[in-house]
């Protein structure tokens, strides 16, 4: 099956800054994508160039098949982009901006679809409304039924929740999982790595433009070793032969400590090490490893366990 | 590719509805300044000077004043809405389709096209009341409006992709807009300028958009109407090639 989106070596550079580094991958049809990385890996940049509004300095971007430069028509078809900032056209309401934009994509008659985008992400009681009028929530809303109307089996969404109230989060994933159940490709970035462990089937990271890791979810999982030990010390420190299972920035300051447990039975072992310090401890708890973890790892270079 | 395609139309239709939703600045208000013009000029120095054979000078400024709105609003139409759209950033919901660069382009100077016209129509309903006028070759009138207005929404939308400020745009409008129309003959014959400036003059193609729509009412003009013409069409398919490869490369819109 021909991959959703296909990116073969894409290097981008900016007046001598180089954005993208040959980023190569394929992204399947059907999955739950997540792009994730720091500010200025890159994210925003290959999200552009996939949606043709980046055009790269080597390399090729196909969506389905189709280049984004010179098969751009049949390219921009297949996929809608809710860009990261909260942009809109003042003079129209939400209707008019949805009628709009389904017509720029050539769709007539398509107020059924429309009225059924605006259904699902609660718009409808604005659809008469001035896009000016309507709060960051409701114009985030507007940008994602915009990326909608033409009905795209490949969903972008760059950053869709940041700074949105958790109503409009649980009404958004809602929707965009049912049309990932339904068949549609879901590329996402965010920088909200709960979200992307909640719904990513396989994650790219991004550091410094390149792709620093490519693996499904439950792999990337797995590669975090374990788990993590937070124990909050009432007397006492850490001794000198626990020192060095604590977690790189989490020596919480004061008397907290996050230390890496491979197996739940080195907690015995740490405990016991501790009581002979003389330390005494006032909290405890143990913490499964998560997306966060081995994000952190990757992105300052540890060597992921 | 289908010049009448869905996407040119709402293209189209999109930047119709931007003007209009705002009508009584992008409609009457050039409407209210060419009165004014006329008023001001036309009381001024009507009796006591004569740009061509038998024609009073506010029957001789209504046409140029016609022209000059149409020109200049045609210009306003598609630059403005690109820069607006370029600054607040929803360009995006443009480029993101697909659209074809001529989709685009067309879109946008036809709708020029329609705004440039209805301020000329409005300004010469109004303004006509105080001027004898006639109609000696209304076909010219009607070619030398739609070619005007479509040259100066071609040059609209390449201002609106260069500029990338406001005041980039404003420099545009105010440093070569407004003098080559100025300086076109709005307001007289080239023939009454002194051979410099006469000769200057032949150089400015807005003086063979205004000569030649002139043309079309008194049946005089400072040039043959086919000479304007054929310089007219020859700017416009220039302008209209400049803007298409802009585009199509993505010139300051896709990077």
């Amino acid at each position: 099956m021909t991959a959703a989106i296909q990116i073969d070596s894409v290097e981008k550079s900016y007046k001598g800054f180089k954005a993208l580094k040959g980023v190569s991958l394929n992204i399947e049809q059907g999955e739950f994508f997540g792009l994730l990385g720091p500010n200025g890996a890159g994210k925003t940049t290959l999200i552009s160039t996939i949606a043709g509004l980046i055009r790269p300095d080597v390399g090729s971007v196909r969506i389905h098949g189709h280049d984004v430069v010179k098969d751009f028509r049949e390219a921009r078809m297949k996929l809608g982009v809710v860009p990261q900032e909260l942009v809109f056209d003042p003079f129209f309401t939400v209707r008019e901006t949805l009628r709009l934009q389904s017509g720029y994509f050539g769709l007539k008659n398509n107020d059924p679809w429309i009225d059924e985008v605006m259904e699902n992400l609660d718009l409808t009681p604005k659809a008469d409304v001035n896009m000016r009028a309507l709060s960051g929530g409701m114009k985030r809303r507007v940008l994602v039924a915009q990326a909608l109307v033409h009905k795209p089996p490949v969903i972008v969404l760059d950053e869709p929740t940041a700074g949105v109230d958790v109503e409009l989060r649980q009404t958004l994933w809602k929707f965009i999982a049912r049309l990932n159940r339904e068949g549609h490709t879901v590329v996402l970035t965010t920088h909200y790595l709960e979200e992307a462990q909640a719904m990513c089937q396989r994650v790219a990271m991004l550091k410094t433009g390149n792709v620093v890791a490519l693996d499904t979810m439950a792999q990337l999982l797995r590669r975090v070793s374990g788990s993590s030990l937070v124990v909050h010390l009432k007397h006492g420190a850490l001794p000198e032969g626990l020192r060095h299972l604590v977690a790189h920035d989490e020596h919480n300051g004061g008397n907290t400590y996050t230390l890496r447990v491979n197996e739940y039975s080195e907690v015995e072992g740490i405990l016991a090490r501790l009581r002979e310090s003389g330390a005494e401890i006032d909290e405890m708890q143990l913490q499964q490893a998560d997306l966060e973890d081995i994000f952190i790892q990757i992105m300052e270079g540890s060597p992921v366990r | 590719m289908n010049a009448f395609s869905v996407g040119f139309r709402t293209l189209f239709y999109k930047e119709i509805l931007r003007f209009w939703k705002v009508a009584t600045q992008t409609i009457a208000a050039p409407v209210v300044s060419a009165m004014l013009y006329l008023l001001i000029f036309g009381h001024v120095l009507d009796g006591r000077v004569e740009m061509l054979d038998g024609v009073s000078y506010t029957s001789f400024l209504v046409p140029g004043l016609v022209m000059m709105s149409v020109l200049q609003n045609a210009f306003a139409n598609s630059s403005s809405s690109l820069i607006q759209s370029k600054i607040t950033g929803n360009l995006v919901f443009i480029l993101l389709p697909p659209l074809s660069h001529v989709e685009i382009l067309s879109a946008y100077v036809t709708a020029s096209v329609v705004r440039g016209l209805a301020v000329g129509l409005g300004v010469f309903v109004i303004t006509a009341w105080f001027a004898h006028l006639s109609f000696v070759a209304p076909l010219w009138i009607i070619v030398f409006a739609l070619l005007g207005a479509g040259i100066l929404g071609t040059l609209g939308v390449i201002a609106g992709i260069w500029a990338e400020k406001f005041d980039q745009l404003a420099a545009f409008q105010n440093f070569l807009i407004t003098p080559a129309t100025f300086l076109a003959g709005v307001f007289y014959s080239i023939k009454k300028l002194p051979p410099f400036w006469l000769a200057v003059s032949h150089f400015n193609p807005f003086f063979y958009m205004i000569d030649g729509f002139r043309y079309g009412f008194f049946g005089q003009s400072d040039v043959s109407p086919w000479t304007s013409l054929a310089i007219v069409a020859v700017f416009f398919v220039a302008l209209a090639a400049i803007a298409i490869n802009l585009l199509r490369r993505g010139y300051k819109l896709r990077h």
